[in-house]
C-alpha cells in the first residue's frame, strides 16, 4: 500500500518570526533573528550571539492553561506547542475537548534535550536534598518526550504519539516518519516537527569546541555566512517548526489547503567510517542519502530544480555541495538553486529540519527562492562547481516544482526528502 | 479571623489546578481536591508545595496523605503555624 502523502498545515516559532506570516516575510526580505544574548557574554561564551524566537508571556499565554503555566522552563516545549498547535490550526483541523482521542491522528515530534532550564532547577533542589521541591512537573517538562506529549494531550490524537531524536537531523527526520506512517495506511494525519531549547546550557557545548563563529559579538546579524568564504562557524538558533502531513485521499476529503505533496525521501548513517567520524559526515553515505531520496521519490535529479541545504556556514559547507553535486549528477550551470536560512535564523540543532522545511515548502506558496544572506563572498570552493547565480543573494521570483531537502547531524547521520508541487 | 484569611489564601492557590469545567467560585471549604474540584492528582503535590512556600511551613508525607479536603488544608496550616509560635 503506498498512498500519497502532502502537506496541509504548517506551524512555526523561528528566531526571525513566529507565526508563517512573519516567518515568510523574513525570510523573503533576509530580515535576520540573531542577536547578541548578553546572558551569552556574562558567562565569557566566545560567541556570544544566537537566534532565539522573540516571544513574550501574552502569546504565551494564549497556548498553556494555567496549570500547565506554573513552573514552565522548557523553553523549546514552549516553541514546541506554539508551532504544533499552529500547524494543526493552519491545517483547519478541530480539536475535540471531550470523547474519544482521534485514532487517525499521531505525531513524531523530536528534539535534543528537552527542558534545560528546567533540569538545571531540579538539579539545584536534588542537590540540597529537596527532591520533594521538584513538584509534579519535573519530569513532564525534562523527558525527551514532553514535547510529543503534550502536543498529544492538547490535540487528543490517538495513533503513534512519539519523539525522535538524531541531533541536527531530527527535524528532516520527523517528516520522514511521518510520510512512512501515512504512506503505509497506518495514520491519515501526523503532526511532524521538532523544537530546540535556547539558552547557555545547551550552546555550552558547542562553544567549548570552538566551532562557533567568535568575532561576530558585536555584529551579530553578519555571524552566520553559510556558503561564504568568510563562514566561521554555525550560529546556535533554537525555536520549533511543525507540519500537518495527511493522506492525499483524507486531505481531499477535507477540502484541505496543499503546501506540496512529499514523494518521500531517505534516512541512513555514514557508520562513522569512509571519513565520516561523530562530527563529520561519510561523504559516500550523504551522496547515497540524496539519491536514495530520488529513487525514493521516483524522479530523475535533472527535475530538481531547487535544493535547501544544510549548510551551516563552516568550512564543510563546500563539501556538502560537493556532495549534492555528485548525488545528482549536477554541477556548473546545471546545478539546481540552492538555498539555506541558517544566514537569518541560524543553525536550530534538532529544530533546524523543521524549521527549513516549512521555510522551503513557504516558497512554493510565495512562488520564489528565499535569498542567501551574508554570502557577497561565495566560497572559491563553491564557486568552482557551481555557477554564482545558482546560490541566489537575493530573493528570485520563481515556480519551483521540485525541492530536495537535507539535514546531516553529529553521528554522521543523514535525511533527505523530496517535496513536489502539488497540481491536481 | 484567621481562618477566613486561610480559605482566601488557599483558593487562589488552588484555582490554577482547577480543570477548565470547574470554577474557582465552586471551591467550598469542604471540597474534597480530587472528587469535588477534579484536580489531577499528581497537582495535589505542587498544591501542597504552594501551601508551604505561602504559608512558610514543612508538610511531612502524613500531612499530605491527610490533606484531602480545604478544611484539612486549613487545619493543618493552622496546627503548623501554631507550632511555630
Amino acid at each position: 500500500m503506498n498512498r500519497r502523502v502532502v502537506v496541509t498545515g504548517m506551524g512555526i516559532c523561528a528566531p526571525n518570526g513566529t507565526g508563517l506570516k512573519a516567518f515568510g516575510e523574513a525570510l523573503r526580505s533576509g530580515k535576520s533573528g540573531i542577536r547578541f544574548q548578553e546572558d551569552l557574554y556574562k558567562l565569557n561564551f566566545g560567541c556570544q550571539v544566537a537566534g532565539k524566537p522573540n516571544i513574550n508571556e501574552a502569546l504565551i499565554n494564549k497556548y498553556f492553561s494555567a496549570v500547565q503555566l506554573k513552573g514552565l522552563l522548557a523553553n523549546g516545549l514552549i516553541y514546541g506547542v506554539i508551532a504544533g498547535k499552529d500547524a494543526w490550526n493552519d491545517a483547519g483541523l478541530d480539536v475535540q475537548p471531550e470523547g474519544p482521542p482521534d485514532w487517525d491522528s499521531g505525531i513524531f515530534f523530536g528534539t535534543g534535550l528537552l527542558g534545560v532550564d528546567k533540569f538545571r532547577e531540579a538539579i539545584y533542589h536534588v542537590d540540597a536534598g529537596q527532591v520533594r521541591k521538584l513538584g509534579s512537573n519535573s519530569v513532564v517538562q525534562t523527558m525527551a518526550s514532553g514535547i510529543s506529549a503534550y502536543l498529544g494531550g492538547i490535540l487528543g490524537c490517538g495513533n503513534q504519539v512519539s519523539t525522535n531524536s538524531s541531533a541536527c537531523t531530527t527535524g528532516t527526520e520527523s517528516v520522514l516518519m511521518a510520510w512512512e506512517r501515512i504512506r503505509s495506511g497506518q495514520a491519515e494525519r501526523i503532526l511532524a516537527g521538532s523544537c530546540s531549547d535556547s539558552g547557555p546550557y545547551i550552546w555550552g557545548g558547542f562553544d567549548a569546541m570552538r566551532i562557533l563563529p567568535r568575532s561576530y559579538n558585536q555584529d551579530p546579524e553578519s555571524a552566520s555566512r553559510p556558503m561564504s568564504a568568510s563562514a566561521a562557524g554555525f550560529v546556535p538558533g533554537s525555536g520549533a517548526g511543525a507540519l500537518v502531513l495527511e493522506s492525499l485521499v483524507s486531505a481531499e476529503n477535507r477540502g484541505a489547503r496543499i503546501y506540496a505533496e512529499v514523494l518521500g525521501g531517505i534516512a541512513n548513517s555514514g557508520g562513522q567510517r569512509e571519513g565520516g567520524s561523530m562530527t563529520a559526515p561519510n561523504p559516500g553515505a550523504v551522496q547515497r542519502c540524496i539519491a536514495g531520496a530520488v529513487e525514493v521519490a521516483g524522479i530523475h535529479p535533472s527535475e530538481i530544480d531547487s535544493i535547501n541545504g544544510h549548510l551551516t556556514a563552516t568550512s564543510k559547507d563546500a563539501e556538502e555541495i560537493a556532495n549534492w553535486s555528485q548525488a545528482l549528477g549536477r554541477s556548473g550551470a546545471d546545478f539546481p538553486y540552492v538555498n539555506s536560512f541558517k544566514s537569518t535564523i541560524g543553525h536550530c540543532l534538532a529544530a533546524a529540519g523543521s524549521i527549513e522545511c516549512v521555510g522551503a515548502l513557504l516558497q512554493f506558496k510565495e512562488q520564489a527562492i528565499f535569498g542567501n544572506v551574508n554570502c557577497d563572498d561565495l566560497h572559491p570552493d563553491i564557486e568552482s562547481q557551481v555557477v554564482s547565480e545558482r546560490v541566489p543573494r537575493k530573493t528570485l521570483p520563481f515556480s519551483i516544482n521540485l525541492l530536495a531537502k537535507a539535514s546531516f547531524g553529529f553521528g554522521d547521520v543523514n535525511a533527505c526528502i523530496i517535496f513536489r508541487r502539488y497540481t491536481n | 479571623m484567621e481562618k477566613d484569611q486561610y480559605y482566601s489564601r488557599l483558593k487562589t492557590i488552588v484555582s490554577p489546578y482547577l480543570p477548565e469545567d470547574v470554577r474557582a467560585e465552586s471551591i467550598g471549604m469542604d471540597s474534597h481536591f480530587v472528587k469535588e474540584l477534579n484536580i489531577n492528582s499528581a497537582n495535589l503535590v505542587d498544591i501542597i508545595l504552594d501551601v508551604e512556600d505561602e504559608f512558610d511551613i514543612v508538610l511531612e508525607n502524613e500531612d499530605m496523605d491527610a490533606m484531602q479536603t480545604v478544611r484539612d488544608a486549613m487545619e493543618l496550616i493552622d496546627k503548623k503555624l501554631a507550632a511555630k509560635k
